[in-house]
């Protein structure tokens, strides 16, 4: 029989459905895994207690027929969101110490649905990374190796601590945050399912703003069915976010397995950039060719404007943090560092409590916001932004359901092994995924295929606004084909 | 565009981060090498667009202008580093 903490999560709602066993065997499964997985340093905080009391309660609800559609499911829920009770950090040292005395809306709706709190997951720090190398905790290891090589490779990021979790069986799946690429990049090097929705589909209440008009909660899975189940729960309006919209969040599960015959599917040709490695083009021909082979009609597509997508974001993300991270000032939470006067207490507080790169982030924000300036950075990539959600309104008006790219340039690579003095070439992980939070729109990182080495590469579906139900069905089409792709060895346990 | 040793000292007094004169000459070079690369949007007229300004076509919503939440000071100062009275503190900040 398969470890309980193996089982995917649509496996587990049905053995915890049938009695098979408990909501709360099921959690002491996660809670013993995530012990033997300390190494990996994917969890910054176990709620154990928690955890056991929150079990107890859905074995009781499942007991008397009332179980919510997550009752008794165990998950990880990235540091970035509030969690009522339970330190809340954002993996930064200027949020030390931070009890929040509210919860997140996403988090407070799982729970709502039964689901049971494991702990909070790692992150770079606010969320500024693509390889979790930024966060105060110290890196995650991924459970991936490269075959025959013991060196620890990065798991991704900003989520890194959530794709980390899901794929190396410590959770049934978590919570992530989406600004630039940080669910679908980490999900691409850990193949685990990574779903970021549509920009309003889930509420931003409760979670720590890194940059407000990007910023979108999403899921980790296992299988695209288990994101289809965590997103239905997660997604929904929310009067405390005005930029939440109004819509019915519709049965995501019904979408997994639909069939995607005569769906249009395009394969953008600007996102065959210079230097793609062979093996991440052949992957994207043969995933264009799972489509076809499901019955979906696969054309070329032009995105024009796809060049300019990822200059656009190193203005618009750090202009936004720089204004979201004002408020670490040393007076309402975390550390202060006394000074001479206010403003000396406020620049030590900050120069003690942010890390490198969000504070580099924070001065580029506040240069290109800054008199004489703003025009110039700020304005010019609003306006490139509007012409990058144009490019992808043009396609989708021409009839095209959803496209199709791969998730990142490359496989996972080594702890350390991208921190050079130069911030761009980290920031180049992102080049295939942030046009789509620019437009706003929903994507999915679905597992698909090897690295010549033996790691896990994804590939990425882009859908329209609002239809996350065409990226599920996709998602399955591609995930039937490809097969999944579970961590074999579980080396850290050793 | 590129920043000098001045401006990057100017723009952390801006944000409020307090940076080591040896600092400077680093944060500089890194702050340049992003610079640059933002630079490629220069290769681009984009005079005649609109900046976005909402992703989703949302009118904001109105709600009742009434109190709909708080009267509990105390969870709200549970967080903070000092406060006294029933009141955040900070430095003295007028002599």
């Amino acid at each position: 029989m398969t470890a309980l903490n193996q089982l995917t999560l649509t496996q587990a709602r049905e053995g915890l459905a049938l009695g098979e066993f408990t909501a709360v065997e099921l959690t002491e499964a996660y809670l013993a895994a995530m012990e033997a997985a300390r190494n990996l340093n994917a969890f910054t905080v176990a709620t154990a207690d928690k955890a056991r009391a929150m079990a107890e309660r859905a074995d009781a609800r499942i007991a008397a027929g009332e179980a919510g559609p997550l009752e008794g499911l165990p998950l990880g829920v990235k540091d970035m969101f509030a969690t009522e009770g339970v330190p809340t950090t954002a993996c930064s040292k200027i949020l030390d110490g931070f009890v929040p005395p509210y919860e997140s809306t996403v988090t407070d709706q799982l729970w709502r649905d039964g689901a049971v709190l494991l702990g909070k997951l790692n992150n770079d720090e606010f969320a500024m990374g693509s390889s979790n190398e930024t966060s105060a905790f110290g890196p995650v290891v991924s459970p991936w190796r490269r075959e025959g090589d013991e060196t620890p490779l990065v798991p991704g990021g900003s989520s890194g601590g959530s794709a980390a979790a899901v794929a190396g069986f410590l959770c049934a799946g978590a919570t992530g945050t989406d600004t630039g690429g940080s669910i679908r990049q980490p999900a691409a090097f850990t193949g685990t399912v990574g779903i970021k929705p549509t920009y309003g589909r889930c509420s931003r209440w409760g979670i720590i703003a890194y940059a407000s008009s990007l910023d979108q909660a999403g899921a980790f899975a296992r299988t695209v069915n288990d994101a289809a189940i965590l997103l239905r729960s997660m997604a929904g309006h929310d009067p405390k976010d005005s930029t939440s919209v109004q819509l019915q969040v519709p049965d995501y599960e019904d979408a997994v397995g639909a069939s995607v015959r005569g769906k249009r599917i395009g394969i953008p040709r600007e996102y065959r950039v210079d230097g793609m490695s062979q093996e991440i083009c052949e992957l994207w021909d043969q995933g264009a060719q799972m489509l076809r082979d499901a019955g979906a009609d696969v054309v070329d597509i032009t995105l024009p404007h796809t060049r300019y997508a990822l200059p656009a974001y190193y203005i618009v993300a750090p202009a936004e943090a720089s204004s979201n991270l004002a408020r670490y000032d040393g007076v309402r939470y975390g550390a202060r560092v006394p000074g001479r006067d206010v403003i000396d207490m406020y620049e030590r507080t900050r120069a003690a409590g942010f890390g490198a790169e969000v504070k580099r982030r924070i001065m580029i924000g506040t240069y290109v916001l800054s008199a004489g300036y703003y025009d110039a950075y700020y304005l010019k990539a609003q306006r490139v932004r509007t012409l990058i959600k144009r490019d992808f309104d043009d396609v989708f008006a021409a009839g095209v359901d959803a496209i199709l790219t791969p998730t990142t340039p490359s496989p996972a690579f080594a702890i350390g092994e991208k921190t050079s003095a130069d911030p761009v070439e980290m920031y180049l992980n992102d080049v295939f995924t942030v046009t789509v939070n620019l437009a706003g729109l929903p994507a999915i990182s679905v597992p698909a295929g090897f690295s010549a080495d033996g790691l896990p590469l994804g590939l990425q579906l882009i859908g329209r606004p609002f239809e996350e139900e065409t990226l599920f069905s996709l998602a399955q089409a591609i995930e039937e084909a490809a097969g999944r792709f579970p961590v074999e060895d579980l080396w850290w346990r050793r | 565009m590129s920043v000098d040793l001045g401006t990057v000292r100017r723009v952390a007094h801006l944000a409020r981060i307090a940076v080591r004169e040896e600092e400077l000459p680093a944060l500089a070079g890194e702050l340049n090498a992003i610079l640059a690369f933002v630079e490629q949007l220069s290769a681009i007229d984009v005079s005649e667009i609109e900046p976005m300004t909402s992703i989703v076509p949302l009118a904001l919503p109105m709600r009742e202008d009434v109190v709909s939440d708080g009267h509990y000071p105390d969870r709200i100062l549970a967080n903070a580093p000092e406060a006294e009275g029933g009141f955040f503190t900070v430095p003295k900040v007028v002599e």
